[in-house]
């Protein structure tokens, strides 16, 4: 078996309760080399929870997460050293969060914040950093000459793809995003999501995408969850569980969709 | 007592405080905080800094940290900025010839202890020299982390990536890196360091240094240390190496072209001559003595 026969990421009865609360329940499934899952569910129903307890963010109360890394085989990622953690969240993953200045950082350049992994990878040459930086700036479809400039003087859709950028510029084999066009207008949205089609492809990324809209899901995504009270209530294919859902819960989603 | 006649010598120790002003079992617990750092060659140890009689910002951790180590036989030396007689050195000299009354001096050379706030003495310090610094924030990177949870967290993984962050911002704004003092260091290849507001003229010279190099920071309550002959890098980039600064004039008064010089401005004309920091260094040179 070769290393794409195998998933990157199992996720096995991952259960997460805040006091009594059951945030979300006995959650299990595999995630491929390249495929991009989309996780939809309305707002509580453990989306995000699930998205922290899988990135190392939120230790789960039961279950495991397997990641298979790119030397050292499959590790659970709660039994790793909180070092080799750090390590793997900033060279094999990235994160993209919802509202991008929560995942850069606002004070300095946007060269900066591009080449801040790389620096916490050990790159001590300047002119190195700053072509790397430039050249992932052209990729994510931004203009070079903002290179010095803060991220504060970017717009919502700019700094969405200075922060996936920044995440990139380590070439990780999983991203996890936290619904990275919902704070943006509909046409930004629609770049972006282009964007980020190309991208994942490219670099055969598989990704976890959070989400409460279902046309990013339909333009992204491979497979989905469909998530109601911390369950898991569908998966399957994208299009086949938005053509034909199921259960209940994902027909009200997905007639509930507004259709201009 | 006939103390008050022995005036003009020197400041005659007073009676009714301990010896170094701190009670003794207060300076056994800087001692192990400075023995600890010692061990541990530029981490920050935690010491429960006192209520000393001057405010914090005035030199209230270097005080503290003499005050564990002088003894009745060391001879100390303080300076603010180079020199020996501006306000700061020349409280604290009073402060612990009172309450202990050691001698005291300006030469370099004749210390065995000295207290400093923001230079090293040009004179090369030797094996058997302390030297204390005063530091107002131990924490190098609390500027660009101001959770200190996780700065502890990247010391203890030596994650200090982001320090370069700081100073690519700076290539990137100014062409060069924009720190001129407390500019920041590498112990021994594991962590990074303030070497507090010392110009970074100053940073070679604590490379391999032979004497015990000790810092206090009284207000955050920190204490680090770098032991003589240890390797102290200054932070920098392959492509933009570390460089101190230079002056295109030599000292006014003593023509030296090695030191550290400060601009004074004499006149509101315009007027302004360039001089040693170091009074000692530069009060030497022009006696005609070595150095």
């Amino acid at each position: 078996m070769t290393l794409l026969d195998q998933p990157i990421l199992e996720v096995e009865g991952v259960t997460k309760r805040y006091g009594d609360r059951i945030a979300i329940d006995d959650i299990r499934f595999d995630l491929w080399p390249g495929e991009v899952l989309a996780v939809v569910g309305e707002s509580g129903s453990g989306k995000t929870t699930l998205l922290n307890c899988v990135s190392a963010r939120l230790k789960p109360d039961a279950g495991r997460v397997h990641f298979r890394t790119r030397h050292e085989g499959v590790v659970d990622i709660y039994d790793l050293s909180e070092a080799s953690r750090r390590l793997l969240a900033r060279t094999d993953w990235g994160y993209v969060h919802q509202n991008p200045a929560d995942g850069l950082r606002m004070d300095v350049s946007a060269g900066a914040n591009v080449g801040e992994r790389l620096m916490a990878l050990g790159e001590r040459h300047y002119g190195r950093i700053r072509r790397e930086a430039l050249s992932w700036m052209t990729r994510v479809e931004m203009q070079e000459d903002r290179i010095d400039d803060s991220p504060a003087t970017f717009s919502g859709g700019m700094r969405q793809r200075l922060q996936i950028a920044r995440n990139l510029v380590t070439q990780p084999r999983l991203v996890f995003m936290d619904e990275p066009t919902s704070g943006l207008d509909v046409s930004v949205q629609a770049r972006l999501l282009d964007l980020l089609r190309t991208l994942t492809r490219q670099l055969h990324l598989a990704s976890i995408i959070v989400t409460h809209d279902l046309a990013v899901a339909r333009l992204l995504a491979h497979r989905m969850i469909v998530m109601k009270g911390g369950r898991i209530v569908e998966e399957g294919l994208t299009d086949q569980v938005l053509d034909d859902p199921q259960h209940p819960y994902t027909q009200l989603l997905v007639s509930s969709v507004l259709q201009p | 007592m006939n103390a008050r006649t022995e005036f003009a010598t020197a400041v005659i120790r007073e009676e009714g405080y301990n010896f170094a002003y701190l009670d003794e079992r207060t300076k056994r617990m800087i001692r192990r905080a400075i023995l600890k750092a010692i061990a541990i060659p530029g981490y920050q140890v935690p010491f429960g800094s006192r209520e000393m009689p001057l405010p914090y910002g005035w030199g209230t951790g270097g005080i503290q940290v003499t005050a564990a180590i002088i003894g009745a036989g060391d001879t100390l030396k303080v300076i603010d900025q180079g020199a020996d007689d501006t306000v700061n050195a020349v409280n604290i000299r009073r402060f612990f010839q009172r309450t202990t009354g050691v001698a005291t001096t300006e030469r370099t050379t004749e210390a065995t202890l000295i207290q400093t706030r923001h230079r090293i003495p040009e004179t090369p310090l030797a094996e058997g020299q302390v030297i204390v610094y005063q530091v107002p924030i131990p924490e190098p990177l609390a500027h660009l982390e101001p959770r200190e949870a996780e700065t502890k967290m990247m010391h203890g993984l030596a994650e200090y990536g982001l320090m370069h962050v700081k100073l690519y911002e700076d290539i990137a704004r100014h062409g060069h890196i924009a720190d001129t003092y407390d500019y920041p260091v590498m112990i021994d290849g594991r962590f990074l360091m303030s070497p507090s507001p010392i110009p970074k003229f100053d940073n070679p010279k604590m490379h391999r240094n032979p004497a015990l190099q000790l810092f206090g920071a009284g207000r955050e309550k920190r204490i680090y240390a770098v032991p003589p002959y240890t390797t102290v890098e200054s932070l920098a980039f392959e492509d933009h190496p570390f460089e101190v600064q230079k002056w295109e004039h030599a000292c006014a008064l003593c023509g030296s072209r090695e030191s550290f010089l400060d601009e004074v401005i004499t006149d509101d004309k315009g007027g302004r001559m360039f001089i040693c920091s170091d009074t000692d260094y530069c009060g030497q040179r022009r006696d005609g003595a070595a150095p």
